[in-house]
């Protein structure tokens, strides 16, 4: 069970793997994400789902090393298995023909966006993808997008690729050129997704957000991702992990994001002296 | 001549248990009750009167012949006692445990009724017999009886699906349960912590249900990978039991109950058991260890909370409960040990904001006094405001005010009736549902209750199943 199929680099930080787990590759839809174990002694965390294949029963996650867990997983190869994989979770992005669909994703955003902008594709959308990072070593899954997209714009925010700028001024410039958006996704670092809804606010256009809160069961049962929208405390296992992005305090987001700093550098300090930590990329590392 | 009085026969007082001291037992998480000796075990079973209406019995939820097992611990014959228990309980070693006894089988003791004396250590004994038996294991197993061809789904691997998939295999019916997180047992695994009720137990009686037959899904969540209706029409059991637990924390609504290092003591006792957040950094779990740590409520799980706390290094670990100590819902053990620790109590005392600091972590309650007013629904009487406030400083708050039901499977049966709160509408005396072919039982039930409950709610739905399957 969910032994690690393929695994490799999509950028400085940024791996990509594809593990074996027929029933998760069926059951799961457009926005839904998983939970896994690593090893016998490691935490839960969730990941969101970047592809699928149900024929060859395998999900591809794509994830961003900055704990132990992600780390670890980076150094992870194929024929190994992951402890425990849990999924899908959350409920699936609510999909139809809204007419012209926005989809930005931001850095390892783009990893759960793409089977979200494929659905909308798929749903008879005219899909406009915008993918951005900080620099052109970190865009991913350019191509996939490309492929699922009828316009794709991209961005780096020091201009060594694409668009010079941030994402949102690239959002500003489609508004500005007068195409009629129906719909905005956003995924990617809370920041980011601010900023895309103060410009989605401005233009009125509706935009969805995927939270990524700290979890620990990603069954409703702990409250650990406590997300406060439109004023009420959400689950956002449960209630999520899309919300209305106008109703998202962000600002509470990011600082439940941060509770576990302290704790979370004296792991990866730990993780770093042992002989599976020297091998991965810690900065500072071996 | 004087008439040679017959000597009295000395009276045998009821045996304590042996514990660990409280000053040590607050800072490690090693088990608090030691468990009976085999000398203190007989001593204790021969204050049993072995009444001819035993009716120790009639206040067992799964009503384990108690007179017989427990003549059988004063013959010496502790592996038939074990037996005799598991005839009506497959988790004895956790029963003995968790049970409130006092509520139950040792509140109608004779011994206790009349008046001045104590009654039999009923729970002790089953305690000590079911881990006797753990230990002699001589890997004899009752025979099963030739498969049914029938096969029954269970959802959750908590006390209520764990006791109905032990009742149903002993009859020949296959049973498969599906578990959501990566270990089995659910609030014996997750909830209930390792100074109360040792995982290695929780283990041992899975593996014990295993070695029967009974298989076993983790990371299984049903409402997700798949639904109860694909359990019944795609995998064709010819029935489902479904025990999810009371899985859905309640909040306080007031504010500041998102700031960090609020929790509600499921994530709290989470994160320190099935997690074991205790041990970090050897696990990768982390968990607020907080110096001042206020938990809210008055039930087993507030005290399990404070007392976790402690165990986590508090420096000062406080209950802050709105009535008073005679109408707390938790055991009086747990409440006596939590106090031996050190845990403080605050009554009459209601939380009306939790105060934060600039970086968004908790640093004090405002609190309210209240006085007690007239009874409420519940029997209990009223907590009313006095408008009297003052603050508690603490970096971190437990909020233990109960369970809503856990919306995942309700949401996605069909027609399966739930009612206002969320829980599953089910016959109590049978488990059935609205939904032909499913049962279900436990906390998703009722709401939150306790183990031993749910161990009966599992036991009842089996013996009504096996009554559908013409299966005696």
């Amino acid at each position: 069970m969910f032994e690690i199929l393929e695994i490799g680099r999509l950028g400085p930080g940024v791996n990509r793997a594809v593990i074996s787990a027929p029933d998760i590759a069926r059951a799961h839809r457009p926005g839904q994400f998983i939970i896994l174990r690593a090893h016998e002694n490691g935490e839960r965390i969730p990941l969101t789902v970047a592809d699928k294949d149900v024929d060859k029963g395998t999900i591809t996650l794509v994830w961003q090393e900055v704990g132990t867990t992600t780390y670890y997983l980076g150094t992870m190869c194929p024929g190994d298995r992951l402890q425990d994989l849990c999924g899908p979770l959350g409920k699936p992005t609510h999909l139809e023909k809204f007419g012209t669909v926005v989809g930005i994703g931001g850095g390892i955003g783009v990893a759960p966006l793409h089977p979200i902008t494929k659905g909308m594709y798929d749903a008879g959308n005219h899909v406009i993808s915008i993918v951005g990072a900080r620099t052109e070593g970190l865009l991913i899954m350019t191509d996939d997008m490309k492929k699922i997209s009828h316009e794709l714009l991209i961005s780096t925010d020091d201009g060594s690729f694409g668009i010079h700028g941030f994402v949102t001024q690239v959002l500003q410039s489609i508004i500005d050129r007068g195409t009629k958006i129906d719909l905005c996704v956003a995924i990617g670092p809370v920041p980011m997704m601010r900023a895309v809804v103060n410009v989605s606010r401005a233009a009125n256009i509706p935009t969805v957000v995927s939270l990524n809160p700290i979890m620990v069961d990603g069954t409703g049962m702990c409250g650990a991702c406590r997300v406060e929208v439109a004023g009420k405390t959400m689950f956002g296992c449960v209630d999520g992990p899309e919300f209305n992005g106008f109703d998202v305090d962000f600002d509470l987001l990011m600082k439940r994001l941060a509770m576990y700093k302290g704790p979370e550098l004296i792991s990866l300090n730990k993780f770093r002296d042992t002989e599976r930590g020297c091998k991965c990329t810690i900065p500072g590392g071996a | 001549m004087t008439e040679e009085q017959k000597p009295k026969k000395p009276k045998v007082p009821r045996q304590k248990m042996p514990e660990q001291n409280a000053i040590e037992r607050a800072h490690n998480f090693y088990e608090v009750a030691l468990g009976y000796t085999n000398d203190l075990a007989l001593l204790e079973a021969s204050r049993c009167l072995h009444c001819k209406k035993p009716f120790c019995m009639k206040g067992c939820p799964v009503e384990v012949d108690i007179p017989d097992f427990v003549e059988m611990v004063k013959a010496g014959d502790l592996m038939s006692a074990a037996w005799k228990i598991k005839e009506k309980n497959s988790l004895p070693r956790i029963a003995g445990r968790v049970c409130p006894q006092e509520t139950q089988c040792e509140a109608l003791c004779v011994l206790g009724k009349k008046g001045k004396g104590e009654p039999c250590a009923i729970g002790r004994l089953e305690r000590f017999v079911a881990d006797w038996a753990a230990e002699h294991d001589e890997g004899k197993r009752p025979a099963l009886p030739k498969p049914t061809g029938m096969k029954v789904g269970v959802v959750g691997s908590g006390p209520a699906g764990l006791t109905l998939a032990g009742a149903l295999i002993k009859k020949g019916i296959a049973v498969t349960v599906y578990e959501a997180l990566h270990e089995l047992g659910g609030v014996l695994v997750y909830g209930i912590p390792e100074f109360r009720l040792p995982k290695a137990i929780v283990r041992a009686e899975v593996d014990e249900l295993r070695k029967l037959g009974v298989e076993f899904k983790t990371n299984w969540v049903v409402g997700q990978i798949e639904t109860v209706d694909d359990l019944l029409e795609k995998k064709k059991y010819d029935a489902v039991f479904i025990g999810t637990g009371a899985g859905a924390p309640l909040f306080l609504r007031i504010p500041g109950e998102n700031l960090n290092g609020v929790y509600s003591a499921n994530e709290f006792l989470t994160r320190s058991n099935l997690m074991k957040a205790y041990a970090f950094p050897e696990h990768d779990t982390p968990i607020a260890k907080g110096r001042r740590v206020v938990t809210f409520g008055g039930g087993n799980v507030a005290m399990d909370s404070a007392r976790t706390a402690l165990r986590l290094g508090a420096e000062k670990s406080m209950i802050v409960y709105r009535r008073t100590k005679a109408e707390m819902p938790a055991r009086s053990e747990e409440v006596h040990h939590a106090e031996e620790e050190g845990v403080e109590f605050h009554f009459l005392t209601a939380p009306l904001e939790i105060l934060g600091n600039d970086a968004g972590w908790s640093v004090g309650i405002k609190c309210e006094k209240m006085q007690l007013g007239e009874p409420d629904q519940s029997g209990r009487r009223r907590p009313l405001p006095t408008g009297e406030t003052s603050v508690i400083e603490c970096d971190t708050a437990i909020v233990a005010i109960g369970n809503g039901a856990n919306p995942l499977v309700p949401r996605t049966t069909k027609n399966l009736e739930t009612n206002k709160w969320g829980n599953i509408v089910a016959d109590l005396e049978t488990g059935k549902t609205t939904k032909d072919r499913v049962w279900a039982g436990g906390d998703i039930v009722t709401g939150a209750a306790t183990v031993i409950l749910a161990m009966g709610a599992g036991r009842k739905a089996a013996l009504s199943m096996l009554q559908k399957f013409g299966v005696s």
